[in-house]
């Protein structure tokens, strides 16, 4: 075997020519074929190459023009303010205040848990943060920032400025956020504002940006359209960093629009600090219907959804058996009790069972078939007409008007009065409430029996109705007007309709009977022995017209009855709640306000005299400074 | 004897002066170069978003010097770069080893040498080495000889320690190319097609067991480079850009200057590795293939050297040379259209950065010598 690198032993000089010739020719034509071979492989991978160009340059070249441009262009929105909240004089109950926080644009760093990573050593991130930040940063598109932390600190923010070129994508900015100056005063009829969760996402691309609030409750929610205001955009040309080239088009958003409503904070303050846990009071305006004050105690901070409610502080309310989330003015539901003795009067004399002039004789209770109805007055009230059984509240004398007038039309006339129905207030979740017929029990399965239309007839049963909706009662009584409760005076400075008491149709009740109901709770308040003396205003206020109500939480057996129930022995939770409605003044309704305060034992003890109360508060508030209705429309457009 | 040296030195065959050499010199060749150049000038005039001093005055003044040297080459008697070929080879290697030392320092991946003004990627030099080593060794085998196995495990030794050793680098890219053009070299040499197949077989076979012994981030070397996707904030980003850049560039292009993708730094490394995606995105189809047009030339031209060449030395270093461009072009082209995973591939001539000018225009010189020395007297084949 020859070893390749062993020298030839023949050398160059052993060759013969013809034999180099051969060789070189064998040689040169297997080289030129393989040549040939090789170039031909290069041609053909050159041709690939221009198809691949033309496929992507010609074919699929406007697919990724289109792709191009949206790279080149950023369409960045611009948060426009929410709009304010304010009372009926113009302060401000629900506004915007800066708020320094810290961003993450995901296009700007390579790695963004890195840095959240070194950012949680300059101010620490709890698991739950870092988490919702990676969870929002996949829902967003990677140029559109994230809000990792809000509401810094001065000298946090100094922190995060000193290290800012270890932080990759961690922008510092200025947001506004909700701030509600009085706090958990008008929490319940303002509402609050969270971060928009999935559901809400309703296409307004506003809701994409970071820190930007939906409404959650009461008018945040109710106006929050309105106050929210529409996105701005200007169009940008930016780099692969999303940093900006120039600005190509802009496109001003609308601000979000003021909203006016009808509460006086002032008086909404000084009513909360009159009240107790468990009670609910509502004033409205009598002649057009507007909240003035309406307060649910226990209630809550607002300004705590802002950041975000921890768990903690959710169970605190949850478990809190008072529900201070809850307001019991337009979601308390309670029996009216005598407070809706009005009412079954009115039905009687619509119905023609009975005149005003009739008189029933009481001697304490009612025996129908083997059932005995017990009057409160134990001892009988004899003999009586209307106003006086109005006056003393008999309840002998509603018990025979109940069954002569049938509970559907009891519940006919309930309804005219707002209870039972929706209102057209501007509180979301607004209870409708319950007033029962024949129809209703029956479709329960259950018979209705005439029993149960006289227990009904003093406004015990299966009423169910918010403190609202008998304050609106009150106000229609007083007024004769279909009025509805409501809250809005004026949007973005136009005033809405509703202001004025001829924006409310009649009742269609005949004057005569509502001068009668009128005048009999006059008395209930004015009169020697009308149940609510308690409630009578200092002079110079006025006279109030008004009416008790003390409902059952808790049947009393005949057993009980017999063995003397002491209702002051039993427990709290079953003692009776105390009513009371009132408008004032007697001679011309401007204000009315319904009491309910929870298991406050008598509408006269513990009702009565907190309305009275309310009623001079309010007339203090309007007299120094008497902001009657429709302020608004001087400077409406 | 240094008469002797210089007479082989200065002259050609036939005994012909420099003015002779000189007018034999392939001008429209280098009117080709000079083309190519001036479209890197272009390019990078706009990559450096109109600012020259960026990278476009660099790339001329580095072409011009490359050109000189190219030429000064291309006067070189051919037997003489024979002789130096296997010297010139020991030389990159030395400089691949020397890289390979201080590799491990740093992070990871060190190729280059800093040769003051000119940076060296060994790599580059390595294959421009190998491709003129391989020349010499083939030049005087017969085509007999050429089937003895024996004979050819030199050469495949000379092939696969740079593979290696740029695989070590880790430059999985440049190692694959030095193996093909390696490859190309014996297939052009005459090797039979069967030795082709059983090493073609022999690495098949040996591909998985060798990839199961990898270490763990080898392996990932090798995921990351077969599936850029995998890494999207990396080149798999960039392969998506460059595609957006270059279909938006449509049939016309954008226009000098007007390529969004690269001025608004969408497109990574758009000086260097994406530089031909900056013409097409800004010259469209039309730019794109006159471009790929004129490197085919370039090439063609390379096979022509070979195809005309009397000496087998320089119908090797014809078809090297030429593959050893060809590679580039296809490999970065194909790479930036996305057809190919790969990353790291320059474009000579046009892209930003001297290494691979330097060397492909050594490469050239060579190129250049043979054609000018084509009919040079080599002794006869061996058996």
């Amino acid at each position: 075997m020859r070893l390749p690198w062993k020298k030839s032993e023949r050398g160059i000089g052993g060759f013969s020519m013809r034999g180099v010739k051969r060789e070189e020719e064998q040689r040169r034509s297997v080289f030129t074929r393989r040549a040939l071979v090789l170039g031909g492989i290069q041609l053909g991978a050159f041709g690939f190459l221009g198809y691949r160009l033309h496929k992507l340059q010609v074919e699929e070249g406007a697919r990724f023009a289109t792709l191009a441009e949206e790279n080149r262009l950023s369409a960045r929105l611009l948060s426009p303010p929410r709009g304010r909240i304010l009372d009926r004089n113009g302060q401000v109950v629900a506004g915007n205040r800066l708020n320094w926080r810290v961003l993450l644009v995901a296009e700007q760093t390579q790695d963004i848990a890195a840095s959240l990573e070194t950012f949680s050593r300059i101010v620490p991130l709890t698991e739950n943060e870092r988490a919702r930040v990676e969870r929002e940063l996949r829902r967003r598109r990677r140029f559109v920032p994230t809000i990792v932390r809000e509401f810094l600190t001065w000298e946090e923010m100094a922190r995060i400025e000193v290290n800012s070129p270890d932080l990759p994508g961690i922008l510092i900015d200025v947001g506004t956020t909700r701030l509600y100056p009085e706090g958990e005063h008008l929490a319940h009829m303002v509402g609050y504002v969270a971060p928009p969760a999935e559901r809400d996402m309703d296409g307004d691309p506003l809701l994409q940006l970071p820190g930007v609030r939906v409404g959650r409750s009461g008018i945040e929610q109710y106006h929050d359209l309105a106050l929210r205001g529409r996105a701005g955009a200007v169009q940008l040309e930016v780099n692969a960093v999303g940093r900006v080239i120039r600005e190509l088009d802009r496109r001003e958003g609308v601000a979000g629009q003021d909203i006016e409503i009808s509460i006086d904070a002032e008086l909404q303050k000084t009513l909360r600090g009159k009240i107790e846990e468990g009670t609910s009071v509502v004033v409205l305006d009598a002649r057009n219907g507007e909240v003035l004050a309406m307060a649910s105690q226990p209630s809550f901070d607002p300004n705590i959804f802002n950041s975000g409610v921890s768990g903690a502080q959710w169970r605190q309310w949850t478990a809190n058996r008072a529900t201070p989330l809850i307001n019991k003015a337009t979601n308390g539901l309670y029996a009216p009790g005598s407070t809706f003795k009005m009412v079954v009067a009115l039905a009687a004399l619509e119905a023609r069972v009975t005149t005003p002039g009739e008189r029933i004789s009481c001697p304490g209770h009612l025996d129908f078939g083997d059932t005995r109805f017990h009057c409160w007055n134990r001892s009988g009230h004899g003999g009586q007409d209307m106003r006086t059984a109005i006056k003393l509240s008999c309840d002998v004398y509603f018990y025979e008007m109940a069954r002569r007038v049938g509970i559907n039309r009891i519940a006919a006339m309930g309804r005219r009065f707002g209870m039972g129905v929706d209102l057209d207030v501007e509180l979301p979740g607004t209870r409708r409430g319950l007033m029962p017929t024949r129809e209703w029990r029956e479709a329960q399965g259950r018979p209705w029996n005439i029993g149960d239309t006289i227990v009904h007839g003093i406004g015990q049963g299966f009423y169910q109705l918010t403190p609202l909706s008998l304050a609106t009662m009150t106000a229609r009584l007083a007024t004769g007007r279909a009025l509805q409760p409501h809250l809005t005076r004026s949007i973005g400075g136009r005033a809405v309709r509703g202001g004025r008491a001829e924006d409310w149709p009649m009742l269609g009740i005949p004057d005569r009977d509502l001068r009668l109901i009128r005048e009999s709770m006059w008395a209930v308040v004015n009169e020697a022995g009308g149940t609510a003396a308690s409630a009578r205003l200092p002079a110079g206020y006025g006279q109030i017209a008004g009416k008790t109500g003390t409902t059952q939480v808790r049947r009393v057996s005949r057993e009980q009855r017999e063995r003397g129930y002491n209702v002051n022995a039993v427990p709290r939770e079953w003692r009776p709640h105390a009513l009371f409605v009132a408008y004032a003044p007697y001679d011309n309704p401007q204000y009315a306000v319904s009491v309910v305060v929870e298991h406050g034992m008598s509408g006269s003890g513990a009702a009565a005299p907190l309305a009275k109360d309310i009623m001079v508060d309010t007339f203090n508030r309007f007299r120094v400074a008497p902001s009657g209705p429709r302020m608004a429309e001087g400077r409406g457009g | 004897m240094s008469q002797v040296f210089e007479k082989r030195l200065l002259t050609g065959d036939r005994g012909a002066g420099v003015f002779q050499k000189l007018w034999r010199i392939p001008y429209s060749f280098v009117l080709l170069l000079c083309a190519i150049g001036a479209i890197g000038y272009v390019a990078l005039y706009s990559a450096g978003s109109g600012n020259p001093d960026l990278y476009a005055t660099k790339h001329a003044l580095r072409f011009g010097f490359c050109l000189v040297m190219m030429l000064c080459i291309g006067l070189v008697d051919i037997r003489l770069i024979a002789k130096l070929a296997w010297l010139g080879y020991a030389g990159a290697l030395l400089l691949l080893l020397l890289v390979a030392l201080h590799g491990e320092v740093g992070k990871g991946a060190q190729r280059w040498i800093d040769l003051g003004p000119l940076q060296l990627q060994p790599s580059e030099l390595m294959k421009i080495m190998l491709v003129a080593a391989l020349a010499a060794w083939f030049s005087r085998a017969s085509w007999e000889r050429m089937g003895n196995p024996i004979f050819l495990i030199p050469p495949i030794v000379a092939v696969l320690v740079p593979v290696a050793l740029i695989f070590k680098q880790p430059n999985l890219g440049t190692s694959m190319i030095t193996a093909a053009l390696g490859g190309a070299m014996f297939w052009a040499a005459g090797m039979r097609w069967w030795n082709f197949a059983l090493a073609g077989g022999a690495a098949a076979v040996a591909a998985p067991i060798v990839y199961d012994n990898l270490r763990e981030y080898q392996r990932a070397r090798i995921h990351t480079f077969l599936d850029p996707e995998s890494d999207p904030l990396g080149t798999g980003y960039n392969i998506i850009q460059s595609k957006i850049a270059l279909g938006s560039g449509g049939f016309w292009g954008k226009g000098f200057l007007q390529g969004t993708q690269g001025h608004l730094n969408f497109l990574p490394e758009k000086q260097t590795d994406f530089i031909f995606t900056m013409i097409a995105e800004e010259f469209g189809l039309v730019g794109a293939v006159t471009t790929l047009g004129l490197l085919m030339l370039v090439v063609a031209f390379c096979f022509l050297v070979g195809l005309r060449a009397k000496h087998q030395f320089g119908r090797l270093l014809g078809i090297g040379l030429g593959t050893n461009y060809f590679l580039y072009i296809f490999v970065n082209v194909a790479m930036v259209t996305g057809s190919i995973p790969v990353g790291g591939v320059p474009l000579p001539l046009i892209s930003h950065g001297g290494s691979a000018m330097l060397t492909t225009m050594i490469g050239f010189g060579i190129l250049i010598s043979a054609y000018v020395h084509r009919d040079a007297e080599f002794g006869a084949a061996r058996e």
